[in-house]
């Protein structure tokens, strides 16, 4: 059953071969079993699970069903779930239950999908390893010294260990791509403004995008049709219609023009991460596919761009956690300055302090053009960079981070190591495109990720890309070992 | 040495939509606290803004409205600072390209003269809600209906140069928004505030002297005697050799003086920058063209109208052109009774009088100006006179219907009979035999006396035009 794709576990629920209840037990107890080992959920929702699929095992028995209703699937903890804890992985919401659904969690719930929990994260998406929950760190499936990246962690490690089928995410940095590729599965992080932002916690509101994680790009085809969509509540979120993903899944890719950037296979790529992509390209080439060299020249500017744009925002987002409404607050508060400070300081972890303060002081009088201005110039540079190319090429091809997994708390206390860790998935949201990451070989036993990035809207190509590709390689159907 | 002041305002005014600027909770004032506050004036994680185009429309339609240029993109920024009623930690406001900008209105001055006041800008922004601390021992009560209703805060140029001119700005401000319908300008309510900067500098100098910023000062008396207390304040620190601190001051209306609330040094750095949950806001010309045409006949072209058609004296006209209701209120009575003037005369004297004793507006008045024009046609078909129709209209006023039901009622008919008047005159000469050999003997002023005494005779109904002429002839006569 954990091995069954979603169109495979679709069709036996349709055919009533197996129940959503059954299908739904059965990853719960997967979790019960082997959730210890890799801390990927905050919340298990048991009994709201159940009910989720007695419900969805009516729908289909009445022909009311469709891909997604009955099939399980692990919601990131940044999405608002009404009645439900949504802790964004901060001391600060430990303690709040939202009191309304996000629109994804909405549609996903029209759809029939059943949420099987709240998934661990960085805290407020701030990380890229997975170490910065309030709720202790995510461990990678592969080996379990090793983080599973971030800030998705939780999300890509149940999906890669199998206890759940999908799972949604978001990604402003990388955060959907890079912990997809750490683990050996397949993420899409959609052009900004195809998924809607209500009810997704807010890091940097201009790259905050939700998106899919699944083991192929078929199923992950599934989830994002289900997740993608005008809504009138985001006023940034595209008003044009979702294309058919899964049914461009097979198209054809003769012809299709791939461009390899010479900027991400220079000296700080870990030469066998370029292998496997190599390979890759090999593999698309018997497709039918025609590689080109192509050049970003500002991809060097991106991380230090990110850096400042998205601490910005995250400086004002995060305003509202003041300790007067809601989520934590501290204890016996002398003054107003008083529960400002250690309200902040006690509900906010390291990272998330740290870049509320580069952010505050990018923005400050005498510091703003210098700094955010000059970072919105080159994220117009960046996009240029990407325009500019999509004139010669259809999509971009890449290695989705410089190297697999590294070990637990091996750059905890390196924070600009830990950024560089992004440095292929950055610019993607800087331009706003979209960006999938899929298994393409391993390394020791940890898996390697490549990483496609199309034009605006592009997300049905990306999707069909891999799908090819995955018909073509086994990468996605390995399952880490110790989780049968 | 002369001194001369230089006055800028900034004036709030609450935007008259139905939902907020950025979401869809009610803005109607008086709720119990917290009740009409959603997920996104509480600033809940997660949640996004969308802006009223409502309020949009409305900021346009003040831009017209004061010959101002209409921005076909701006952009919201955020305000960030830190306050218990400011939910997100930032307002969402416009900063460095704001709807509206470039403007002007014209103000009469006392001497009759006009001063045109340039309108730097006027931007759309969120209000926050409120702090209470009046009813909570040692805390402080938030309440969030306010937070997230729609403010368009107008900036003037430094171009007032007295508390006078201040007011008159912000009087003349004041009407245009209700004009517009775009604010109901409740200032009780909070739905006209009004900032003022303020500086002095000697007369003839260019340069501005250091400015402080009186905040919400909410009431026009309050305004001028606010200015009047901070110009005289910091001439006072001038001449005796000191010098004006940049800083807000708050007026203390009880005491009447002026607090420091806090100096440039102690000011929040704001940190604006462009809400990246917000689209810069793009109209194009099609949309401002509609808006135009949609505007209602404005303050000055309705006066001037009113001095053209009704052929009105200035003062008249701008006292009737004040507010929309009055002036609607003053054509409909002028064309129920035909006479412009002496409706205007009405409208202006006893109406008003009444209206201000009672502490009514104009929507509110009990006597319908179709009843008050039929009142002025009995003044001119000779029905009654001027002064018993004060007396109808008193009884209208408190609700004894309409007006020739009430002269019926209590008799109140004009005497035009001559035969009546002229036995009532026979009666008055008989009673004061000594007077009218006095006027007989060239002591003609006495006319108004015997005027009087046959007007008492007749309880004031006899017309007084005929008791004139009969009177002079019948003293003449014999």
């Amino acid at each position: 059953m954990i091995e069954k794709s979603v169109r495979e576990l679709s069709a036996d629920l349709h055919a009533r071969r197996v129940s959503s209840e059954e299908l739904t037990r059965h990853f719960l107890s997967r979790i019960a079993r082997h959730d210890g080992r890799l801390n990927s959920f905050i919340t298990v929702c048991e009994e709201q699970a159940l009910a989720a699929a007695r419900e969805a095992d009516i729908r289909l028995a009445e022909g009311r069903a469709g891909p997604l209703t009955g099939i399980p699937y692990a919601h990131k903890d940044i999405f608002c779930t009404e009645g439900i804890r949504t802790s964004c992985a901060s001391r600060m919401l430990d303690n709040f239950i939202a009191p309304y659904d996000a629109t994804v969690t909405e549609k996903l719930r029209q759809a029939g999908a059943v949420m099987l929990g709240k998934t661990n994260m960085d805290e407020f998406a701030m990380g890229s390893s997975n170490e910065t929950s309030y709720y202790g760190p995510v461990r990678n499936p592969w080996d379990t010294e090793r983080v599973p990246g971030g800030s998705s962690g939780g999300s890509a490690a149940a999906v890669a260990a199998r206890l759940t089928p999908l799972a949604t995410g978001t990604d402003t940095g990388g955060s959907i791509r890079q912990p997809a590729a750490l683990t050996g599965i397949t993420g899409i992080k959609p052009t900004y403004g195809r998924v809607s932002r209500w009810g997704m916690i807010a890091f940097a509101s201009s790259l905050d995008q939700g998106g899919a994680m699944a083991r192929s790009a078929e199923d992950a085809a599934y989830l994002l049709a289900a997740m993608a969509g005008f809504d009138p509540r985001d006023s940034t979120c595209a008003d044009r219609p979702v294309d058919d993903y899964v049914a461009h899944l097979e198209d054809d890719l003769g012809g299709l023009r791939i461009g390899l950037p010479k900027e991400y296979f220079t000296g700080d790529l870990d030469a066998r991460v370029g292998a496997c992509i190599e390979a890759a390209v090999k593999v698309l080439e018997g497709l039918g596919v025609v590689f080109r060299d192509i050049h970003l020249p500002h991809a060097h500017l991106a991380v230090p761009a990110y850096y400042v744009v998205a601490p910005a925002e995250c400086s004002s987002n995060l305003s509202r956690y003041d300790g007067v409404r809601f989520g934590y607050r501290c204890e016996n508060p002398r003054d107003l300055e008083d529960l400002y400070k250690r309200t902040r300081g006690e509900g906010f972890g390291a990272e998330v302090k740290r870049r509320i303060m580069i952010g505050t002081y990018a923005l400050s009088a005498g510091y703003y053009d210098a700094y955010y201005l000059k970072a919105q110039q080159v994220r117009r540079l960046i996009a240029a960079d990407f325009r500019n190319a999509f004139e010669e090429v259809d999509l971009i091809l890449g290695p989705t981070t410089p190297a697999p997994a590294f070990r637990l708390g091996e750059k905890v206390d390196d924070p600009v190591t830990m950024y560089l860790s992004d440095v292929y998935t950055i610019a993607v949201n800087l331009a706003g495109l979209p960006g999938l990451s899929a298994p393409c070989g391993f390394i020791d036993g940890l898996p390697v990720g490549m990483q496609l990035i199309g034009n605006y809207f592009e997300e049905a190509r990306l999707l069909n890309v891999a799908h090819r590709y995955q018909q073509e390689t086994d990468w996605h159907r390995r399952r880490p070992p110790g989780f049968d | 040495m002369e001194w001369e002041a230089v006055i800028g305002l900034e004036i709030h005014a609450q935007l008259a939509t139905k939902s907020k600027i950025f979401s869809g909770a009610s803005t109607a004032y008086g709720a119990p606290p917290n009740t009409q506050a959603c997920a996104v004036d509480l600033g809940l994680p997660g949640v996004l803004p969308v802006l009223n185009r409502e309020a949009v429309r409305m900021a346009v339609k003040f831009g017209l409205a004061t010959n101002a240029k209409i921005n076909l993109r701006s952009v919201f920024a955020r305000k960030n600072y830190f306050y218990p009623d400011l939910p997100k930690g930032y307002q969402i406001s416009q900063y460095e390209l704001p709807i509206v900008y470039d403007g002007w209105l014209d103000i009469d001055l006392e001497d009759g003269r006009t001063k045109r006041i340039g309108i730097t800008r006027a931007h759309l922004e969120e209000d926050a809600g409120k702090s209470l601390h009046e009813d909570f021992e040692d805390m402080t009560g938030i309440d969030l209906n306010r937070a997230g209703t729609p403010l368009l805060e107008i900036v003037s140029e430094p171009d007032l140069r007295s508390p006078q001119e201040a007011v008159a700005y912000m009087k003349k401000l004041h009407a245009l928004v209700r004009y517009l319908g775009i604010c109901d300008g409740n200032m009780q309510e909070g739905s006209f505030r009004c900032d003022a900067n303020v500086s002095v500098r000697r007369k003839g100098e260019h340069r501005f002297g250091t400015r402080t910023e009186i905040k919400n000062v909410n009431s026009f008396r309050f305004v001028e005697r606010a200015l009047r207390y901070e110009i005289e304040r910091q001439i006072e620190v001038l001449e005796s050799g000191g010098a004006v601190v940049q800083e807000t001051r708050l007026y203390d209306a009880a005491r009447d003086e002026t607090r420091s609330m806090r100096t440039k040094e102690e000011a929040n750095d704001y940190r604006y920058f462009p809400d990246p949950d917000l689209l810069p806001l793009v109209l194009d010309e099609a949309f401002v063209e509609e808006v135009r045409r949609s505007l209602p006949e404005l303050p000055d072209a309705k006066r001037r109208r009113f001095m053209d058609e009704y052929g009105l004296p200035a003062y008249d006209a701008g006292v009737l052109t004040a507010s929309r209701e009055l002036a609607d209120y003053y054509e409909a009575v002028a064309a129920a009774c035909g006479e412009p003037k002496l409706a205007a005369n009405w409208v202006m004297g006893e109406f008003s009088a009444y209206l201000n004793r009672d502490g009514l507006e104009v929507p509110g008045a009990p006597v319908p100006p179709e009843a008050l024009g039929r009142l002025l046609t009995r003044i001119q078909d000779g029905t009654i006179s001027g002064k018993i129709a004060k007396e109808v209209f008193e009884a209208m006023w408190d609700g004894e219907g309409d007006p020739d039901a009430i002269i019926e009622r209590r008799g109140l008919k004009q005497i035009t009979d001559t035969a009546a008047i002229e036995a009532m005159i026979r009666e008055v000469m008989a009673a004061n035999p000594k007077q009218v050999e006095q006027y007989r003997a060239g002591k003609e002023k006495l006319l108004g006396f015997f005027v009087g005494q046959v007007m008492k005779a007749s309880k004031g109904k006899a017309n007084p035009a005929e008791v004139n002429r009969l009177l002079k002839r019948l003293l003449q006569e014999d």
